[in-house]
């Protein structure tokens, strides 16, 4: 795949720091489930979190296949961090960027992509997860504010964020029709973390539910109109599965790299596991599965950087890379064997981080019926 | 003031090198190439001059088109403009041939300051930065791990067996960066997409005999596979034999 001089030299640059800040940390914050702030910062110094942004507003004047490209190094070493990064760029500075007005742009971009700050996207609750447009969470106006109410489930970055875009419904009468998306600080007055779970995988994500009680923010953070909400979530998620694919092909990377040293060195009946075909095979299986991914992917970060269509390829990159990096570390774990099982080596981590890739910003499933729908109307 | 750093570039630490058919040369394909780790302690050096006191920093580089890898990864961090002195056999000179050649441009580069890497982590013949002092009358100090500049004088201090020598030199002076002068910074975003832009002047290198010849190149010979002996008390015994009268070491 071509690549142009900058984007190689990024892809480059982060794979180093992958190495020698990320992954010396991978392990430690799975086991304490510890948001690891310090990496950020170095990524935040570096320019990493506001990577597909005009420099005008603090970003570094990249795309979205560099973008795909830093979430894959990262993910190699550390999915947690990489779905960090992602979150924050595609589900909170990119809305921002695309749908907010001239002032909100100066007002919150320069903050989240060079000034250290996290963004966060809440859309799920707990009765409303692939069913978007049953959320119950209101937003009334009320004199010069809007007020809003409701509960958000599984928020990615909500403990670190000062920004969070939250999905609301204005106009209960008109469905879909009636959503409408806010830029709310989290420090603003009704703005409260709730629950905390522990999650099987993706452990130093910060992750939490956001319950807004009264939580009165300015009709100046309205992100458009009233009513734009539904097709600017849809806009969201899009955008959101290319770094979802970009994180799933990483973890698979990073498990077959694993794997192979692991192979190459580990001996029964007296030669090493990688002379036998059962090992042959599923290394073969993964390795290939991951160049499908890889072209699934850069396709649909392609299609996005030239203003092309690119819902239905993020869709269909999103479900194959997420379930091919499954199925990847499974197969990773069965070659290691009872150490793949064991907590001393890092594939289970791979493989629990690996799981969040085929549920988060649409599931498997989800993904299918939109790639169905898209055969089904054309 | 106007800094120069001299660079190379050289194949990937991480690189598993194999000779070429001619013997006496490595084979380039499949290798990739990084600029030389000790050159990054020279760029970052100069760059935080550049950060204190506007100085401009010049990249300079004896090499091939694809050197210019190296020097983007310069320009990234945050020098200013570079010299490719460009010649396809440039790994076939030895560096006699490259510092005569790199002493030819900085008498026309006039900088006030020059830093090179100690050594190139491919031929390891650190001697260039000290012959380029030696070809142009300049003071010199190799291995410097610390770097201090007050008006035009630099004091600088090198590690020397069991302790560590402070020296000052009145510049303009050379210096070569050992591992600990500094922690290179890697390039940021906004860097690496500004390094495009800026200017990196390409000229033919002249031509410089060799003094020396390459003969021949071998890899070292493969080590012998470890042996694990035991484990805990029950090892000793056997530990201490094996040291005794196979290693021969007791």
């Amino acid at each position: 795949m071509e690549l142009t001089e900058e984007q190689e030299m990024i892809r480059d640059t982060v794979r180093e720091i992958a190495r020698e800040q990320i992954e010396p940390r991978a392990e430690e914050i799975d086991i304490n489930s510890r948001f690891p702030k310090e990496t950020f910062e170095t990524l935040h110094e570096l320019g990493l979190m506001g990577v597909p942004f005009p420099e005008a507003y603090g970003g570094a004047d990249a795309d979205t296949v560099t973008l795909a490209l830093v979430v894959e190094e990262i993910a190699k070493v550390c999915g947690s961090t990489a779905l960090g990064l992602a979150a924050h760029t595609s589900l909170c500075c990119w809305p921002v960027f695309a749908f907010g007005s001239d002032e909100q742009k100066k007002q919150y971009l320069p903050g989240l992509l060079s000034g250290g700050q996290f963004g966060a996207l809440a859309i799920t609750e707990p009765q409303a997860g692939s069913d978007v447009g049953a959320l119950k969470t209101t937003a009334v106006v009320s004199g010069d504010d809007y007020v809003i109410n409701g509960t958000k489930a599984f928020i990615t970055n909500a403990g670190v964020a000062s920004v969070c875009i939250v999905a609301t419904v204005t106009d209960p009468e008109k469905g879909k029709q009636g959503m409408t998306n806010f830029i709310v600080p989290t420090d603003a007055p009704g703005f409260a973390l709730g629950s905390v779970d522990e999650k099987l995988g993706m452990r130093g994500s910060d992750w939490a539910e956001v319950v807004l009680t009264d939580c009165r923010v300015p009709a100046a953070n309205r992100l458009g109109n009233e009513g734009d909400g539904f097709e600017q979530l849809m806009a969201i998620l899009d955008g959101g599965r290319i770094g979802i694919a970009a994180l799933a092909l990483g973890i698979a990377e990073g498990a077959l790299e694993k794997t192979t040293a692991y192979a190459q060195e580990r001996k029964q009946f007296g030669r090493p596991i990688t002379s036998f075909q059962a090992t042959k095979m599923k290394l073969a299986q993964m390795a290939t599965d991951i160049e499908a991914a890889r072209h699934l992917l850069f396709n649909a970060a392609r299609r996005k950087d030239a203003g092309q269509p690119f819902a239905v390829e993020a869709s269909m990159a999103k479900l194959f890379a997420s379930e091919a990096a499954v199925r990847a570390c499974k197969e990773a774990i069965q070659i290691y064997g009872g150490n793949g099982y064991s907590r001393e080596y890092p594939v289970e981590r791979y493989y629990r981080d690996a799981k969040l890739c085929t549920i988060g910003e649409g599931t498997s499933e989800i993904q299918r019926i939109i790639i169905a729908r898209h055969i089904l109307q054309s | 003031m106007k800094i120069v750093v001299c660079i190379k570039q050289v194949p990937d630490t991480e690189t598993k090198v194999k000779i070429a058919a001619d013997g006496k040369s490595l084979d380039p394909a499949g290798v990739d190439y990084v600029l030389n780790p000790y050159d990054e302690y020279a760029v970052e050096e100069a760059i935080k001059l550049k950060e204190a006191n506007g100085s401009e920093v010049t990249i300079l580089c004896l090499g091939t088109e694809a050197a210019t890898k190296a020097i983007r990864t310069g320009l990234a961090m945050g020098a200013d403009n570079a010299v490719l002195l460009k010649d396809e056999n440039a790994a076939g000179r030895d560096w006699l041939s490259v510092a005569k050649t790199l002493a030819e441009e900085l008498k026309a580069l006039q900088p006030d300051l020059i830093f090179f890497g100690k050594q190139a982590m491919d031929d390891d013949s650190a001697a260039v930065g000290t012959a380029v002092a030696q070809i142009l009358g300049l003071p010199s100090v190799a291995n410097i791990t610390s770097f201090a500049l007050e008006g035009a004088t630099a004091t600088v201090q090198r590690e020397v067996e069991g302790g560590i020598e402070t020296l000052t030199a009145t510049l303009p002076a050379i210096f070569t960066a050992h591992k600990g002068l500094n922690e290179p910074r890697y390039p940021s975003l906004k860097g690496i997409m500004s390094a495009k832009k800026k200017p990196v002047e390409e000229k033919a290198a002249a031509v410089c005999e060799n003094g020396t010849e390459v003969v021949s190149m071998a890899l070292p010979p493969e080590r012998p596979p470890g042996k694990v002996i035991g484990e805990g008390v029950e090892a000793v015994e056997k530990l201490i034999d094996l040291l005794k009268n196979e290693a021969k070491v007791l």
